[in-house]
């Protein structure tokens, strides 16, 4: 670990990580092991990377809010501390081939996983504008940042302590129509994300959504970040947010029903599929 | 006498089939096996024991299905899976393929259910043993777990090993909530069953006191990780002294090869690493690697000669310091 610092509200922590950031695209995330190695907490942490550099044959920026013991161990790691990352996992944001405008929208600190983005967007010579959004003033991450990368950046709080007094969702149709957007990329809570593929259907733009679900491994084996996603089959399936996301396209992801198992999911208790095998329907 | 440096035999039995070591996956904790094959060649393991297949695909329980508790994990997944068909068709011929040796969990809940999925995998290659997942609701007695129950699960077991073919071994998983868990796997032995996995996650529950709501969306939850290696130990310690000729495979909060090694002195001939798995993806060779040099830091030339080592009465040499030619007897 290289640097340790404050950005508002949030925990920002650089990681010298040469395999990680060799391979890693905008949108891949890492997982952290937290509590040392006689920790009595099992399950890691996930966290968005917010940069990656060359230097020290390669770094890793993650920023994090501290919301329970295993982010608050985090935040009080030092510079030369070692941490356990796996990574980089995921699917990454897809980028289109021709230069197209594109709104970044970002709630909370899910904003940070939108700058790797932006750069790589305007290397091929996208159009990038931001819409960044929070409760509060000091919630709202990559402000500065955003205004120097983007064509234009709209900042929106709740309690109008910063930029508009509203919603990201609120901001995002005037963005879109001024910038003449092709396509939306969304990072943030999971209300946020469904607001802005309400947006994105009204405009008839594709939305690419990155979710943030509760893991314990960010691998793929501990099944319990799934949502229900629809899939190219039209088919419902509770897919996991680490391996099958956590980017998605936004009308895909069934919002509505983001924490409950969907009637007519495969596999769905009572539902077609369980009725041709004997006796399932109660199983465990 | 032993040449210092010299590895371990760390072979085992699990019945009559011949492990290359005693570290295997838990039940449901490995995917498919193709994501824990990103980080290592899952080959090199014991055995790959799958998630628990059911006939038809499962969606599983409503999320949030994980809550952290101190030292461990309650998790309702709630069997999440492909079903019979598609585990036939790409995940277990995709675990062959990468050379592991498949042990595929089977949970049902009936009778006939165990029994269609035996018949399914009884012409399937590449099945090393099956091991009979007990802890799933009983549709024919108000949805009581099997495991409960020492009659209901002797049936199942025996159903599974009237169908399976001969030279599979059939491994039945108990639960540590049981009121009598030596019962039912005496039980379960009676019914046919070749080996015995334990334990089982215990039910456990957590409530959120900020929403002031059961954490789980199912409510309650299987405990796993550190937490629970206690009642493993146990469990295997009570099993194992009533039935000590049977097979037994250890899990329960393995994340060490010190944690193994315990499992094995209580009578585990070999320990499955399951919520490890979620900490630390290389946990299983890494327990692996652990437990060879803790055996051989204590002068066992054989893994087998460590296996219910604790039952020993007390003031007893270890067995594998028994060396026949140098006795003077």
């Amino acid at each position: 670990m290289l640097t340790t610092r404050r950005v508002d509200a949030y925990h920002a922590l650089t990681v010298v990580a040469p395999g990680i950031a060799e391979r890693f695209r905008p949108g891949h995330f890492v997982t952290v092991a937290v509590g040392g190695p006689d920790t009595s907490m099992p399950a890691r942490r996930a966290f968005a990377v917010h940069d990656v550099k060359p230097d020290y044959g390669g770094t890793v920026e993650l920023v994090f809010a501290v919301r329970g013991r295993g982010t608050a161990w985090l935040a009080e790691r030092r510079a030369r501390d070692t941490l356990d990352i796996v990574g980089p996992l995921g699917r990454p944001f897809p980028v289109p081939r021709d230069p197209v405008g594109c709104v970044l929208a970002g709630g909370e600190y899910g904003s940070a996983s939108l700058f790797a983005l932006a750069d790589t967007l305007q290397q091929r010579g996208c159009r990038v504008d931001f819409v960044l959004g929070a409760a509060s003033a000091d919630r709202v991450f990559g402000a500065l940042r955003a205004r120097r990368m983007g064509e234009t950046t709209t900042l929106t709080t709740e309690d109008g302590s910063l930029g508009l007094r509203g919603r990201v969702t609120d901001a995002l149709p005037a963005v879109i129509a001024d910038a003449r957007a092709d396509v939306i990329y969304a990072c943030g809570p999971m209300a946020m994300l469904r607001g802005v593929t309400a947006v994105a259907a009204e405009f008839d733009i594709p939305v690419q959504v990155s979710v943030e679900e509760a893991m314990a491994c960010g691998y793929g084996v501990c099944m319990t970040c799934v949502l229900p996603v629809i899939d190219d089959d039209g088919v419902t399936r509770m897919v996991r947010a680490c391996v099958e996301g956590p980017v998605f396209r936004g009308e895909r992801v069934r919002f509505e029903d983001v924490g409950t198992i969907p009637f007519d999911a495969l596999g769905a208790p009572g539902g077609r599929a369980q009725e041709g095998g004997a006796h399932t329907r109660n199983v465990g | 006498m032993r040449t210092p440096g010299m590895s371990v035999d760390m072979r085992t039995y699990l019945a009559h089939v011949e492990l290359a070591n005693p570290i295997t996956t838990a039940a449901g904790c490995a995917g498919s096996g193709a994501e824990l094959a990103q980080f290592f060649d899952v080959s090199r393991l014991g055995a790959v024991v799958t998630r628990s297949i059911t006939m038809a695909p499962r969606a599983g329980r409503p999320t949030p299905r994980l809550a952290e508790t101190p030292s461990g994990l309650l998790t309702a997944v709630g069997l999440q899976g492909p079903g019979v068909d598609a585990f036939l068709a790409a995940e277990l011929p995709r675990l062959a393929e990468r050379g592991a040796r498949a042990v595929v969990s089977i949970a049902g809940g009936s009778v006939a259910e165990y029994t269609a999925l035996a018949r399914r995998l009884a012409d399937a290659p590449g099945v090393t043993a099956v091991e009979v997942n007990l802890s799933c609701p009983n549709v024919a007695d108000l949805g009581r777990v099997f495991a409960r129950d020492p009659a209901a699960s002797a049936e199942v077991v025996a159903a599974v090993r009237a169908t399976m073919r001969y030279d599979v071994p059939v491994v039945a998983k108990l639960a540590p909530d049981a009121a009598d868990i030596v019962a039912v796997a005496r039980a379960c032995v009676d019914g046919g069953a070749d080996a015995l996995a334990l334990i089982n996650t215990p039910l456990g529950m957590a409530i959120d006191v900020d929403t002031m709501r059961p954490a789980l969306a199912a409510g309650t939850g299987g405990l796993s990780g550190p937490a629970v290696r206690p009642l493993a130990v146990r469990c295997l310690w009570q099993v194992h002294a009533a039935l000590p000729g049977v097979p037994l495979v250890g899990m329960g909060g393995v994340s060490t090869g010190r944690d193994a090694l315990e499992l094995v002195l209580a009578g585990a001939c070999a320990v499955a690493v399951g919520t490890a798995l979620f900490h630390d993806p290389y946990a299983g060779l890494r327990v692996l690697r652990e437990l060879e040099d803790l055996l051989k830091e204590r002068g066992f030339e054989r893994f087998a000669d460590a296996v219910g080592l604790a039952h020993r009465p007390p003031g007893a040499a270890p067995r594998h310091r028994t060396d026949l030619e140098e006795s003077p007897l």
